[in-house]
């Protein structure tokens, strides 16, 4: 990245006296998303776009957390998932507990506690982690997460060892009639955990916490100087990160009735961070895109391919070469251009670099999968045609479409780039700020 | 003027410091007051200390031996926060702002503290009137109302060592330091960030570090020379420019 700077997408809300369309289209926003989630299952009703969806929300709310750390307070955390995982187990044993003891206490109720799991772990551990930011916290974060990860194997009674714990959401008390055993009421309660964390989440950015925390994130050592200790405001940032991931992770209990292991692991923490990251953590909605993105690729690229984990990689190189402001970023550098109506000839430009695009992709997984499946022989299936990885002719069509659709597309890409200096300049002489 | 207040104590009080990183003594016995309301700039060669000095009395680095007082409270040792809350606040050599918020944010979050909303995470940032009321004043004084919106990144140099100085007043402290403000500006621009200094400094107490000695002579009620971490001279401006010492270590060298 260069010394490019992006305003944070909450900096651009604050002013006092916008026009009041401003106001109208903000809400508008949050209604057209909470709509979305409410006809969402109606318009696809199957029992694979339930649990897609189920999951989306799940990873949502994590993500979201997540940015918390990454994007709000500039810290990068590999070990996220624990407090995602420790809400899980705090869920299960608390939906065990209210079966046992017959707690009037509905499954609804249930994400808090997880949110409380992840909250407690937060507090406790959150101290001595924030005291620094950067590769120290990072590091402790990594070592926190292996060891808590490791411990879930080993403390037995706390964590179920290797099969985890487990449990039965129809067994609580019921809400509304509602026994969560079909995985649309599952559904309807994630949803609605889901905008409750997003609300709270966005609410917290525009606290004066929230904000300090933007600015512990760009000069931590300027905000000593301005009466705040950055220690306690990353500890705060990190306790509320560690609540909501806790949600998501009450959440994922619910929906799977169990919590074991793999949920508080690096693979999940990983995972997190790919999702805000991809998304884009400079904005408030980055992390929802990504999450959505990662968890349909997740979901779709497993069916296809076994070697899936080696796209993600790809596509992760890809936003953080050419994209570091990730998915959100990349939309909201057209924003100047929407404004100042010069996004025609960019548009155009991309259009004529779709061709050639897809092909060269299509040369780089013809090339993986003959690579993947050349010892097995399965047959590679690209658009409906069969290709044979044993079949020189597979070899000569990936080498063409790797080279010539290279070949093109970097031409294709400069004159997008030609394209975008034009309409940017034209866009910032008209008064637009790039 | 003198020095020594009677009565009522000194705005900053620098008793026997010294700084020592490793063998090497950056700081000598330093000895330095600064009465309430006071101007005072603080001069001397390049690698004299001023820079160090700045940083041991706001709490940056930690003296290895000595005392700095504010307003008769001791505050070597603390935290660069704890001494910030009680009321002293300072700016940076490099532009030190907050890159990827707006002007606005910047200065908001300076005024936070000050206005009692510390760590407040149940309040609305944009509805509390008096933080917003506060924030519009500072930027209308640092002129840059026009520019609010923009990240302080994309600012022009001499914006940045506005909104920096704007930064540093906005708590509202009372004891006011600024290390070369006018730093890399030209002539019309330092002309304009003096006046700036002037007016949001008036009735508080200000140590400045300035190399342009017009800045220096012109702002200043007193001033002390620093050469290889010990001061050498403190006074008036006329008493420093008839110093012989003076002359001899820094006015000197510089006339030429």
């Amino acid at each position: 990245m260069t010394a490019k700077v992006t305003p944070t997408s909450t900096s651009a809300s604050n002013a006092p006296g916008k026009p009041a369309g401003d106001g109208l289209r903000f809400y508008g926003v949050w209604l057209l998303g909470i709509a979305a989630l409410i006809v969402l299952p109606m318009l696809f009703s199957s029992g694979g776009s339930l649990t897609s969806f189920s999951l989306i929300g799940i990873a949502i709310v994590f993500a979201l957390s997540y940015n918390i750390l990454l994007g709000q307070t500039g810290l990068l955390s590999f070990g996220h998932a624990v407090h995602y995982g420790l809400g899980g187990f705090a869920a299960c044993h608390m939906m065990n507990a209210v079966v046992a003891h017959k707690w009037p206490i509905p499954l609804p109720f249930i994400p808090l506690f997880g949110g409380l799991g992840g909250l407690v772990f937060a507090i406790i551990i959150g101290w001595v982690m924030t005291k620094r930011a950067g590769t120290v916290f990072a590091m402790i974060s990594l070592g926190i997460g292996e060891l808590v990860a490791s411990s879930s194997l080993i403390l037995r009674s706390v964590f179920g060892g290797e099969s985890g714990v487990t449990t039965d959401r129809t067994a609580l008390p019921k809400m509304f009639g509602w026994s969560f055993g079909p995985q649309l009421q599952v559904y309807y309660l994630i949803a609605f955990w889901l905008v409750l964390s997003a609300i709270a989440m966005y609410a917290l950015t525009r606290t004066p916490l929230g904000r300090i925390s933007n600015a512990v994130r760009d000069n931590p050592e300027r905000v000593q100087f301005i009466g705040y200790d950055p220690h306690v405001v990353r500890y705060l940032a990190f306790c509320f990160a560690g609540f909501f991931a806790g949600v998501a992770g009450g959440l994922a209990a619910i929906n799977f009735e169990i919590a074991n292991s793999a949920y508080l692991g690096a693979i999940q923490s990983g995972l997190v961070l790919f999702s805000t990251f991809i998304g884009g953590t400079a904005y408030f909605f980055g992390p929802i895109l990504g999450a959505i993105l990662v968890t349909y690729l997740q979901l779709g690229l497993t069916s296809v391919t076994s070697v899936w984990q080696l796209y993600f990689g790809i596509i992760f190189i890809g936003i953080v070469m050419f994209s570091p402001g990730g998915i959100a970023g990349l939309l909201m550098m057209h924003r100047p251009l929407v404004r100042a109506g010069t996004l025609r000839t960019v548009i155009l430009s991309y259009l004529v670099a779709v061709v050639p695009t897809v092909a060269l992709a299509c040369g780089v997984i013809l090339a993986i999968e003959t690579v993947a499946r050349f010892s097995g022989g399965e047959t590679i299936n690209l658009f409906g045609i069969g290709f044979k990885p044993q079949s020189p002719v597979t070899w000569i069509v990936a080498l063409v479409l790797l080279v010539g659709g290279g070949f093109v597309a970097r031409l294709s890409w400069g004159r997008i780039a030609e394209a975008w200096d034009r309409a940017a300049t034209v866009a910032r002489d008209r008064g637009y700020l790039a | 003027m003198s020095g020594a207040v009677s009565g009522k104590s000194a705005a900053i009080e620098v008793l026997a410091v010294e700084k020592r990183f490793g063998n090497v003594g950056i700081i000598r016995d330093l000895n330095l007051s600064v009465a309430q309301g006071e101007r005072h700039a603080i001069i001397g060669p390049n690698g004299a200390g001023k820079s160090t000095t700045f940083n041991l009395i706001s709490g940056h680095i930690k003296p290895t031996s000595g005392e700095v007082k504010l307003n008769g409270e001791v505050i070597s040792g603390l935290q660069p926060f704890e001494i910030n809350r009680r009321g002293l606040s300072r700016s940076f050599q490099v532009t030190n702002v907050f890159a990827r918020m707006s002007v606005w944010e910047n200065v908001r979050c300076a005024v936070l503290w000050a206005t009692g909303h510390r760590y407040a995470f149940w309040k609305n940032v944009d509805s509390l009137p008096e933080v917003r009321e506060r924030t519009a004043k500072i930027l209308d004084d640092i002129h840059l109302t026009h520019r609010r919106d923009v990240p302080a990144g994309l600012l022009t140099y001499a914006e940045q060592r506005e909104l920096e100085i704007g930064i540093t007043i906005a708590s509202g402290a009372t004891v006011v330091m600024l290390d070369e403000p006018t730093a890399g500006m030209s002539n019309a621009e330092t002309e304009r960030a003096v006046a700036l200094i002037r007016r949001l400094t008036e009735g508080k107490t200000l140590v400045i570090v300035e190399h342009d000695m017009s800045v220096v002579f012109g702002l200043a009620d007193r001033i002390s020379v620093l050469v290889y971490g010990h001061i050498i001279a403190s006074g008036t401006p006329e008493e420093i420019r008839r110093d012989p010492k003076v002359k001899e270590a820094y006015l000197g060298e510089e006339a030429h």
